[in-house]
């Protein structure tokens, strides 16, 4: 197989797959804020690997991610990735925690993947019921890194066929930008196909 | 005080470069990819690859960059750096990365970084090239630089600052 392609009328179809679970996600986030949170339009696009971290800010950006892979009859994966300083204000937001300069404790680092795992939950949750094919999450893990570090992981499965992935991105904000991050999903390349097909979406 | 001016080559992911000094190869945000670099310290010819992958077995068709595998990367940057003027029996190798970022990997995609590394030292013993030194393993992402002009391999990472091997 080649380096796949994938049409224009396709690729809208898949930001509405972005725009649905980001949309329930960010109203998660609202709902456990209390505040409102927007989002933006979302993007998908087929990325090469070295351009994937950019809209994080490079590969060496530091992160917070939440990496859940999923399972079921749509694999693939899925990424929470908020900045270093969005991730404290969120701490505080919800759970009054203060935190210092020297990282996160054990606590707030599994506070934070608690958030990522009811945000991402409620994302998959949505494009199941959208899409109607079975999708499950498997257990979050998060990591505090370098951006690039973090999101090879999604393209692991991209790099047995070419050098670019298929990346859906929804950035959503909260107040003044106070609280920022991305939504990533990273269908397998086999999913791509399955999700046109439950969807009446026909081949390019 | 005089600045000297060191080009600093980009090496990015799934890619490779060499050059002779005086250069700095570098690639950033290595989590379970290999940084695996090549140095002749006679000719002072320096190779970097961003590895990404074990083996090019898996690959779907054949038009994929060498240096994604570690297969293939290493016989290609061996052979680039050749066409510099390197000498193949000076070559010494160091590596970092090869990290399981998350720690929940069940799945046999998620133990990539440990495979990478088992198929780096494979692949060099394969063509006798002496691993002096290495940074590999951990859970934590790393930026990688080699010195061309004395194959000093700087690494750095988030939790554990810069070292140098």
């Amino acid at each position: 197989m080649d380096q796949f392609q994938i049409a224009e009328y396709q690729m809208d179809v898949l930001k509405e797959i972005g725009n649905i679970g980001a949309g329930n996600a960010a109203t998660a986030l609202s709902k456990l804020l209390g505040k409102q949170v927007d989002m933006k339009v979302p993007s998908a696009r087929l990325m090469p690997f070295d351009q994937i971290t950019e809209s994080l800010g490079g590969a060496e950006q530091v992160v917070t991610a939440v990496f859940l892979r999923v399972v079921g009859e749509v694999p693939g994966n899925m990424f929470f990735i908020i900045t270093l300083e969005s991730s404290k204000r969120l701490l505080n937001r919800l759970l009054g925690m203060d935190i210092g300069a020297d990282g996160f404790t054990e606590l707030e680092m599994s506070a934070l993947a608690e958030i990522g795992n009811i945000l991402a939950g409620s994302y998959l949750t949505s494009l199941s019921d959208f899409i109607k094919l079975n999708l499950q999450p498997t257990v979050p893990s998060l990591a505090i890194d370098m951006a690039g570090a973090i999101l090879s992981y999604g393209m692991l499965q991209y790099g047995q066929m070419g050098d670019q992935a298929l990346l859906i991105d929804t950035t959503f904000m909260e107040g003044n930008e106070e609280v920022e991050g991305h939504f990533f999903l990273i269908p397998d390349p086999e999913s791509i196909e399955r999700i046109f097909h439950a969807l009446g979406v026909p081949p390019s | 005080m005089i600045i000297e001016d060191i080009p600093i080559i980009k090496v990015g992911m799934a890619d490779m470069n060499a050059v002779q000094a005086p250069g700095v190869l570098k690639t950033s945000g290595l989590g379970s990819c290999i940084g695996l670099s090549l140095y002749d310290p006679i000719n002072k010819i320096g190779g970097l690859a961003h590895i990404m992958l074990p083996s090019s077995d898996i690959a779907r068709d054949q038009s994929y960059h060498v240096a994604k595998f570690a297969d293939t990367a290493i016989p290609a940057l061996i052979e680039q750096m050749v066409k510099l003027g390197a000498m193949k029996s000076c070559l010494q190798a160091k590596m970092a990365g090869g990290a399981q970022m998350f720690a929940l990997a069940s799945s046999e995609m998620m133990r990539i970084g440990p495979r990478n590394i088992e198929r780096c030292k494979e692949m060099l013993s394969e063509y006798t090239i002496p691993l002096i030194a290495e940074d590999t393993g951990g859970n934590y992402g790393r930026t990688v630089e080699l010195d061309c002009s004395n194959g000093v391999f700087l690494i750095r990472s988030v939790q554990n600052g810069v070292k140098q091997i």
